[in-house]
């Protein structure tokens, strides 16, 4: 069974309810509070971008129960400038973060999987998963 | 709670060495402290439970920024190992072959400041007729520098047909800088021939250190200036070449700007320390004269030198 909910991000508060909706999500799955806190912070980072890059967009969460695995996924969609070089912003220390660990290749280490597709002019949607083990 | 021990910090923090070597991330660390807690302490939990999950949140990005700078230093180590390889491969592509030659003494030294050498020094002779030498510094230093030197290596390998007129020389390594290399690159490079027969040194320069040409009959050092435009700055450039006789137990010295540029002790006037060395020493062979002449410098400059350091020595 798959619940999805998500929350529309327009103003930095919405990163708060994002992050808010991620956690409880994760904690219904049955995430343990190291894992919640990484998850939530996961979500917190691309709702970060799609609130300073995009100006709006969507993030939405998918708790996905089956018998065989139980996963969550984060979904977070914008119609904003894209990206250029899909390879660049996922290498260390190219992210503007300087060198705080944020950006793409700081929440993929802190999902299971991180899947981008961006078209520039159009806009990025980014998909990261984490499973319960 | 109960009283903590110096003996129990003590064996934390040993733990932490495990901890660190198993590469456990801080907002972990704060969870397993705090189940620990919880199980010593399980009334207290209520209480403490939102400052350790207040901790635990701060850590997750604390935890990021030291992946993310795990990754970086393995990073890191690539690169270094990929330089490493690079470095051996340039010792080879620019190794210089010093020829041995019955009438005349060949010395070289040549010690790069950084891993890689900007500085290259070419030989070619011809039996015991003739000898070339040429003597280049790339401006700058490092990998640019290097990949420079391979070219101007390959340009003077295809001159061999024409080693023995200096000014032709530089013309045509000139156009091949010129025309090859970043505009930001100029080499300078010293350029004679020696006819062995005749006694007769022919040399021209662009840009370069002017060499030092010691005459042994009046006991006194001539500088071999010669005017030239650094290479790779102008296609068509003219470079003049001069002639000097070389007579017996004379000395050609050719060196680059490291040996000559003195950073700390400026006031030494470092073409008197060298030739004050060379006049006391010129009994030394061409070699052990280079050796020396680096030794010495080094030491005046208090073993820091700022620069790729090259000396060519000819001696009659």
């Amino acid at each position: 069974m798959t619940y999805r909910s998500s929350v529309e991000i327009i103003t930095e508060w919405d990163i708060v309810a994002a992050r808010q909706l991620g956690r409880n999500e994760a904690k219904a799955l049955g995430f343990g509070t190291v894992d919640q806190a990484r998850i939530t912070t996961a979500i917190s980072e691309l709702a970060r971008n799609i609130y300073l890059y995009a100006s709006i967009g969507i993030i939405a969460i998918e708790r996905v129960e089956a018998d065989t695995e139980k996963k969550i996924v984060v979904v977070a969609t914008d119609q904003g400038p894209g990206i250029k070089d899909v390879r660049k912003v996922m290498e260390d220390g190219y992210s503007t973060s300087g060198g705080l660990g944020a950006g793409l290749p700081g929440v993929k280490r802190l999902m299971d999987s991180l899947d981008i597709q961006s078209v520039v002019g159009e806009g990025t949607t980014i998909r990261a998963e984490k499973w319960l083990r | 709670m109960v009283n903590q021990t110096e003996r129990n910090l003590y064996i934390a923090q040993n733990f932490t060495r495990q901890l660190i070597q198993k590469n456990i991330s801080p907002e972990d660390v704060i969870s397993i402290h705090k189940n620990a807690v919880e199980q010593i302490f399980p009334n207290q939990m209520n209480e403490l439970q939102p400052a350790y999950d207040f901790l635990i949140e701060v850590m997750v990005h604390y935890g990021m920024a030291h992946r993310e700078h795990q990754s970086l230093l393995q990073k890191q180590a690539e690169y270094e190992m990929e330089m490493k390889i690079a470095t051996n491969i340039q010792k080879t592509l620019l190794k210089t072959y010093v020829p041995n030659m019955k009438n005349i003494d060949i010395g070289m030294i040549s010690v790069p400041i950084r891993k890689m050498n900007g500085d290259y020094v070419h030989f070619f002779h011809d039996g015991e007729e003739y000898l070339s030498v040429a003597v280049t510094d790339v401006v700058g230093k490092g990998v640019p520098a290097a990949l420079c030197m391979s070219m101007v290596k390959y340009g003077l390998e295809t001159l061999v047909y024409a080693y023995k007129d200096p000014s032709y020389v530089l013309e045509v390594i000139n156009r091949v800088i010129e025309k090859g290399v970043d505009d930001s690159m100029f080499v300078s490079m010293f350029y004679g021939c020696l006819n062995v027969e005749q006694n007769i040194f022919s040399y021209a320069s662009a840009g370069h250190e002017p060499a030092l040409h010691y005459s042994a009959k009046n006991d006194q050092f001539f500088t071999l200036e010669a005017k030239g435009l650094l290479l790779g700055v102008l296609s068509e450039t003219n470079y003049t070449f001069h002639e000097i006789v070389l007579e017996e137990n004379d000395l050609i010295i050719m060196m680059t700007d490291g040996v000559t540029e003195f950073r700390v002790k400026e006031e030494l006037n470092s073409r008197e320390v060298i030739t004050t060395l060379i006049k006391e020493n010129r009994h030394l062979s061409a070699q052990q004269l280079c050796q020396l002449l680096y030794k010495e410098i080094e030491r005046v400059q208090n073993f820091k030198l700022f620069d790729d350091f090259t000396v060519v020595i000819l001696k009659k």
